[in-house]
């Protein structure tokens, strides 16, 4: 009875406005040429991501038979799931045959110290060189941004020589120091830009209530930075998780990142090329970067248009 | 409660000098207002008195203590910023508690503090929610909180009103006032807002240029100018500031505007000796005319002006009239200018022994 007379005052409600005559017509704008124009653009963008992606999740569910037919648009005949499995478990990079599994826990193993190390030291560099007198902090800038636009392939071999001194060459932590220092420059400009838009009498009255450079960091300023905390992170873990040269360069034979793995899976194989094995590789490495879109994606988008509104 | 004296402060960016060998000092539990245009350099020395600017040269005591090379946080200061500078992420206890995190205070003492400084300023039904959930007024109240939590003897404000609206600054100007008479504490507050210094200070700085032009009670200050520029700077409207020409002949002195009225100076204290035939600048204070058209028994001079037009604020008016083709401002009740038509010509007198009078060279009181 009740949801009758809910349903009824809802029905009666949407009446309302459309008995009420507007108090001025406004016509109607039609689809502008501009706007076709954008639509077709648009489409063809997504047409041309879509359509390899398609073909690639289809041929991955395939079985080899299938695949020799040729029709790589058409639907699997039989779902199977042997090339996922295979490639995660059984897939040859070199001499090794354990599959894709050993890279990827390569590559988790090579994100989490290389982003724990970037960020808090950039972090930390950047809040000195945005809210505290340092001596000679506009030619360290300089210097900072002179550093984020140099290649890498110069200081290549460089950092070659000086992990290998360090004894960390070869091995997942020379892969993962050698990301964190080449992030540092770039990281520490964005923090300290996004750190030098919070009000100076904030900091000021921090200064004068505690003085300590650490607590002030740690009470004010860093609940302050989630925003720019969830860009960053995004930004790294997709960079870190996509690289292939530092990984190829600086991980050995037992360090190689998932990447690296795949590569050699692709590259290197015996008799017949198994596409089916190919593309559930392809698709097992590029799953982590987007699960950590999907699931911070939304507030990437608000962390980057924090800058304007940040309250 | 201590005092606070500036001593040959000098403070300069590169080669440019904004403060030199400024001199100022203030007595135990007094309310200083630097009073004074944007970039007078009244905020450059409460940043120095903060710690937040290093001086160039200088000393600055407070007490007995030199506090030139501390940190802010040694200084036995709290101060109260424009922004409020409320930390964004902590709630209003989180607020007051951060303004003790220099002081190793034990957790109950913090909490007595606290909860003395939030029935103070009844904000206490407040504590827990943070700074973007509060009004201006109740963020400003916050921002006095975390200042008193700290039980030092001086307190510092940055212009703490000018980003209220007009009715609640009226409020926060007399909390602040009845705040100083309890607690009894020295307080330095900058202003530009000369209804501020006038309602709150026991003293008043007036400084412009990086200089202190005049440093006295707010009566002084008002009643007395020792310049041109405090005399146009303080009252609204502004001193009437006229050229003249003195006349001394036989005990009596005159001046002589150039427009011809002579305006009586008897009673006038002069600081030093007029001579005949000195160019001076006589400062007449709207108020101190008499009503249009009714004769003082004790005038100074009579003026007899066109009206150019009229500005009523409610509880008074002021009445502009052409002399030389400038405006001489005058206030009167509210009936009285409504009768004023613009064109319309009036009879007023300035009444005696109220004028002012300035070198026109050195602009000094003379």
């Amino acid at each position: 009875m009740s949801q009758m007379s809910a349903s009824e005052r809802a029905a009666g409600a949407t009446e309302v406005p459309v008995a009420r005559a507007p108090y001025f017509v406004r016509k109607k704008k039609g689809i502008s040429p501009q706007s076709i124009a954008i639509i077709v653009f648009l489409s063809m963008c997504a047409l041309f991501f879509c359509i390899p992606l398609y073909v690639v999740v289809v041929t991955s569910f395939k079985s080899m038979d299938q695949i020799r037919e040729g029709a790589i648009f058409a639907l699997p005949q039989i779902w199977t799931l042997d090339a996922w499995d295979h490639a995660w478990n059984k897939a040859c990079s070199g001499i090794n045959c354990h599959g894709l599994k050993v890279g990827f826990w390569n590559s988790v193993m090579i994100l989490f110290p290389s982003l724990i190390l970037s960020i808090a030291l950039s972090m930390v560099t950047g809040y000195a060189l945005a809210l505290w007198n340092v001596r000679w902090a506009g030619a360290f800038l300089f210097l900072l941004f002179i550093c984020a636009f140099v290649p890498f392939q110069i200081i290549m071999y460089p950092l070659i020589v000086m992990t290998s001194s360090m004894k960390v060459y070869g091995t997942i932590w020379g892969v993962a120091i050698v990301h964190a220092v080449l992030a540092m420059p770039v990281l520490t400009l964005i923090f300290r830009n996004y750190y030098k838009d919070i009000p100076q009498e904030i900091m000021s009255a921090a200064v004068m209530d505690s003085g300590s450079f650490w607590k002030i960091f740690f009470e004010i300023i860093l609940p302050m930075s989630g925003n720019i905390l969830i860009v960053i992170l995004i930004l790294q873990i997709t960079s870190i998780w996509n690289d292939y040269l530092i990984g190829v360069t600086f991980g050995g034979l037992n360090g190689q990142p998932m990447t690296v793995n795949l590569a050699n899976l692709v590259t290197i194989s015996t008799g017949t090329t198994n596409y089916a094995h190919n593309m559930a590789a392809a698709l097992l490495t590029a799953i982590p970067p987007l699960v950590v879109y999907f699931v911070v994606g939304k507030l990437f988008v608000q962390g980057v248009t924090a800058g304007a509104i940040k309250g | 409660m201590p005092t606070v004296s500036f001593e040959h402060i000098v403070k300069s960016y590169g080669s440019m000098t904004v403060l030199n060998d400024l001199n100022l000092s203030v007595d135990d539990g007094d309310f200083l207002v630097l009073l004074g245009p944007s970039g007078c350099g009244k905020t450059t020395l409460l940043n120095l008195l903060a710690g937040l600017l290093e001086v160039s040269d200088g000393r600055i005591m407070i007490g007995d203590r030199d506090v030139t090379d501390l940190d802010p946080k040694d200084r036995g200061l709290a101060m109260v910023f424009q922004s409020y500078a409320l930390y964004p992420t902590k709630t209003v206890h989180g607020n007051l508690k951060f303004g003790l995190s220099a002081s190793k205070l034990p957790r109950d003492e913090i909490e007595k503090r606290i909860a003395w400084a939030a029935r103070l300023l009844q904000i206490e039904p407040l504590l827990n929610r943070k700074p973007g959930q509060l009004s201006g007024g109740q963020r400003q109240r916050v921002a006095i909180g975390r200042a008193l939590v700290k039980n030092v003897g001086v307190f510092l404000f940055d212009e703490p009103l000018s980003n209220l609206d007009a009715k609640l600054r009226t409020e926060m100007r007399l909390e602040i006032k009845k705040l100083h008479d309890e607690l009894k504490s020295t307080i330095v507050y900058v202003t530009h807002d000369q209804i501020e210094a006038m309602t709150m200070a026991t003293r008043i700085a007036v400084m412009d240029g990086g200089v202190i032009q005049q440093f006295g009670t707010p009566d002084e200050i008002y009643e007395r100018p020792a310049n041109l520029f405090v005399a146009g700077f303080i009252g609204s409207p502004a001193m009437n500031l006229r050229e003249a020409t003195l006349n001394v002949s036989n005990d009596r002195i005159t001046a002589q505007l150039a427009s011809g009225v002579v305006l009586d100076l008897e009673g006038y204290d002069f600081a030093e000796t007029p001579r005949n035939g000195t160019k001076v600048i006589v400062g007449l204070r709207p108020e101190h005319f008499g009503a249009p058209d009714v004769r003082e028994a004790k005038a100074a001079a009579t003026f007899t002006l066109p009206v150019q037009y009229t500005e009523r604020t409610g509880s008074d008016a002021t009445v502009y009239l052409k002399l030389d083709n400038q405006l001489l401002a005058l206030r009167v009740a509210p009936d009285a200018a409504s009768r004023l038509k613009p064109g319309t010509s009036v009879s007023v007198d300035f009444l005696s022994g109220k004028a002012n009078l300035f070198d026109a060279q050195t602009g000094r009181r003379m």
